[in-house]
């Protein structure tokens, strides 16, 4: 019945949908041509213009699916994050999960909400209060979300604990954040986005700060967590080598908009994007042959997202610049492939 | 024989802390040819940057213990003394990029100055001569040549790496240390750094070691690998025999557990933690973790050479 409820706000809202290959009669979350702009200041009073941090992103996320969005710092992929999180508000455009929209949701149904999404933060020693044990951490939300019943929260942390292979909890209960590895920190934090039995997990950069030998680790738990509890996941990342194992599509962000979207399969083998294409180049495999050679990828850095470019964002560094163009008109979708769609003029 | 700069035998590092003494590099040897580059890999916490700093003599008030030998073009470099270590030394033979180096830039001076300032007080450069020798270095990494007189919160982080890069360089030294250059970086940023390393190695005929734990973006510079675990080097090599076929158990687990991008093959993981530097294992260090541990591993094992290269595992054994 919900589910009924989105498929009708997007077909209102949007003719092309983003989403190539799926129906959307199974979609939890769906995110409208949503845009987050923020003010810049002057002195206080008065707006100079804006930051736009997300510019124009639609995408639906389906029940029980991992997508991944790529990008680099900057490009707006933790904002976009945030909004999904309602952490901030959409200043176009709205999200909508299981056809409720988010910005209408208030007090109780807000709460009810954020209980519905687990929150996987990129820096886990940063995302733990460091005066709390592992058992206040994990007791905290329960006791928000109202669970009174001391025993019945104790037997959901140790099973939490359990889950994530932090055996035998009781070990863990009485430690402090700070006495626990990178990893067990990590795990802690998996445990507490678990907790609520929440229907999405967002997971930001989840493992760029741990060690390269526990990455995989953790993103297996993710991925063992996520069928065991039939979740949706959202991985947000910069690092497509890890999304080719754990995610099946992806979205390639660029300076707040999606520029290409399509399964990972896609992008290794044939990225359409320029964009895309660098990041393939850029992204290295441990290969004793990468020393001598140079990596052919565009100079210079993302724009600034407070007087994007003109047109497509990308033609300031782009090699396939088409003059007359690329500078004047913000590219639409093509579907030179199915199941690929690309934000680029190459495929008009 | 080739050309040997760098020659490090039983170099130890042990730290007093309130839990007791912390063994950070336990016995390590290795070496390094002109011209090449060294990449050190291994977890956080192994030991790669207390080596770095052990080597440069860049040593914190707490050492308990620091001995063994260094020598730089066959010249012991533990026999001088701090101050003659200063002067013939550190930025004159030698010099390094640290960890986070882009955030270490000094806020109030312009990036142009603080390139130069090693050039000044180690090579007696005057400061005209000094900001020119910046501006050659800033064209080597590719910074645009009017930012010399720009502030480092004016640059981008890619930008700013670039210049702490330049600042390792202006002296002109033998051998470079990077701790990991690229870290905080984008991808393309990380890209674009290590297509300028490779060009200076190539211009200025300069010798790396890099300390980094990615092992898929160290091959983009790697001449020569070796792989640290718990204090101690374990493994040495060529790269190209190294990432073809790794020798020890732990090389081999952390290999297998990098994601390939353009081979599909199931990333694997490795079990268990590091060991506590505090109070090593004896024996074998990795023995806890290893898949082919046997009873030989109660005994440390020597560092085995086989076909040039070196594997610190009784399954090397002859």
């Amino acid at each position: 019945m919900t589910e009924n409820n989105s498929q009708v706000r997007i077909s209102e809202n949007k003719g092309d949908d983003l989403d190539v290959n799926r129906t959307n009669n199974n979609v939890l979350l769906s995110v409208n041509d949503l845009k987050v702009w923020f003010e810049l200041r002057r002195l206080g009073f008065g707006v100079s213009g804006y930051v736009h941090a997300v510019d124009g992103v639609s995408f639906d996320l389906h029940y029980q699916e991992t997508i991944a969005i790529v990008g680099e710092s900057g490009c707006g992929k933790t904002t976009l994050m945030k909004s999904i999180l309602a952490l901030y508000q959409p200043t176009e455009g709205d999200i909508f999960f299981e056809g409720q929209q988010l910005s209408e949701l208030k007090g109780e149904g807000m709460r009810k909400y954020r209980s519905q999404v687990g929150y996987v933060q990129q820096d886990p020693y940063g995302a733990l209060a460091p005066f709390m044990t592992v058992r206040g951490i994990l007791d905290e939300p329960m006791i928000i979300n109202g669970i009174r019943n001391r025993k019945e929260r104790q037997e959901r942390i140790f099973n939490a604990l359990e889950e994530v292979k932090m055996s035998p909890p009781g070990d863990f209960l009485d430690k402090f954040p700070h006495m626990l590895s990178g990893g067990q920190q990590q795990r802690i934090v998996l445990a507490r986005a678990m907790l609520l039995e929440p229907k999405l997990i967002v997971a930001d950069e989840p493992v760029s700060m741990l060690d390269a030998s526990v990455r995989v680790e953790i993103l297996r738990l993710m991925q063992s967590l996520q069928q065991r509890h039939h979740l949706a996941v959202i991985y947000i990342t910069h690092d497509l080598s890890t999304v080719r194992y754990f995610s099946e599509r992806v979205f390639v962000m660029y300076a707040g908009q999606v520029i290409e979207q399509t399964l990972i399969e896609n992008i290794v083998h044939n990225p359409l994007h320029p964009y895309s294409q660098a990041l393939m180049e850029a992204t290295s495999d441990p290969d004793a042959n990468n020393a001598t050679k140079f990596r052919d990828v565009p100079p210079g850095e993302p724009p600034s997202l407070v007087t994007p470019p003109e047109g497509c964002r990308f033609h300031p560094r782009c090699p396939h610049k088409i003059d007359g163009l690329c500078e004047v008109e913000v590219p639409p979708y093509f579907t030179p492939e199915p199941d690929q769609k690309v934000a680029c003029w190459l495929y008009r | 024989m080739a050309d040997k700069l760098l020659d490090v035998k039983d170099l130890r590092l042990f730290f007093r802390t309130s839990k007791g003494v912390v063994r950070a590099v336990d016995g390590v040897d290795f070496e390094l040819t002109r011209n090449r580059a060294v990449v050190i890999v291994g977890e956080s916490g192994c030991g790669k940057t207390s080596m770095a700093k052990a080597i440069l003599r860049l040593l914190p008030k707490n050492v308990d213990t620091y001995s063994g030998k260094i020598f730089l073009n066959g010249v012991d470099t533990m026999a001088m003394t701090d101050e003659e270590y200063r002067v013939k030394m550190r930025w004159v033979k030698m010099s390094m990029v640290p960890q986070a180096a882009m955030n270490s830039l000094n806020p109030v001076l312009k990036v142009g100055d603080q390139v130069a300032e090693p050039a000044i007080i180690h090579n007696n450069m005057s400061k005209e001569v000094a900001i020119q020798q910046a501006v050659k270095m800033f064209q080597h990494v590719g910074v645009p040549n009017d930012f010399i007189n720009r502030y480092a919160f004016e640059l981008s982080g890619g930008m700013r790496q670039r210049v702490a890069i330049a600042m390792s360089l202006v002296s002109l030294p033998e051998l470079v240390i990077l701790d990991e250059p690229t870290s905080a970086l984008d991808v393309l940023t990380q890209a674009n750094i290590f297509n300028v390393l490779k060009q200076i190695k190539k211009e200025l005929g300069m010798s790396f070691i890099l300390i980094t734990h990615d092992i898929a973006t160290s091959s983009e510079l790697a001449d020569d690998v070796a792989v640290m675990y718990a204090g101690q080097i374990v493994e040495t090599g060529d790269a190209f025999s190294f990432f073809d076929a790794p020798l020890h158990p732990y090389s081999i687990k952390l290999m297998s557990s990098v994601p390939r991008l353009r081979a599909r093959q199931e990333p694997d993981f490795i079990t268990g933690q590091p060991p506590s530097l505090l109070n090593p294992p004896t024996g074998c260090r990795f023995k806890d973790r290893c898949p082919s541990r046997f009873e030989r591993c109660e005994e440390e094992p020597p560092a085995f050479s086989v076909n040039g290269r070196t594997v610190k595992c009784w399954l090397h054994a002859k």
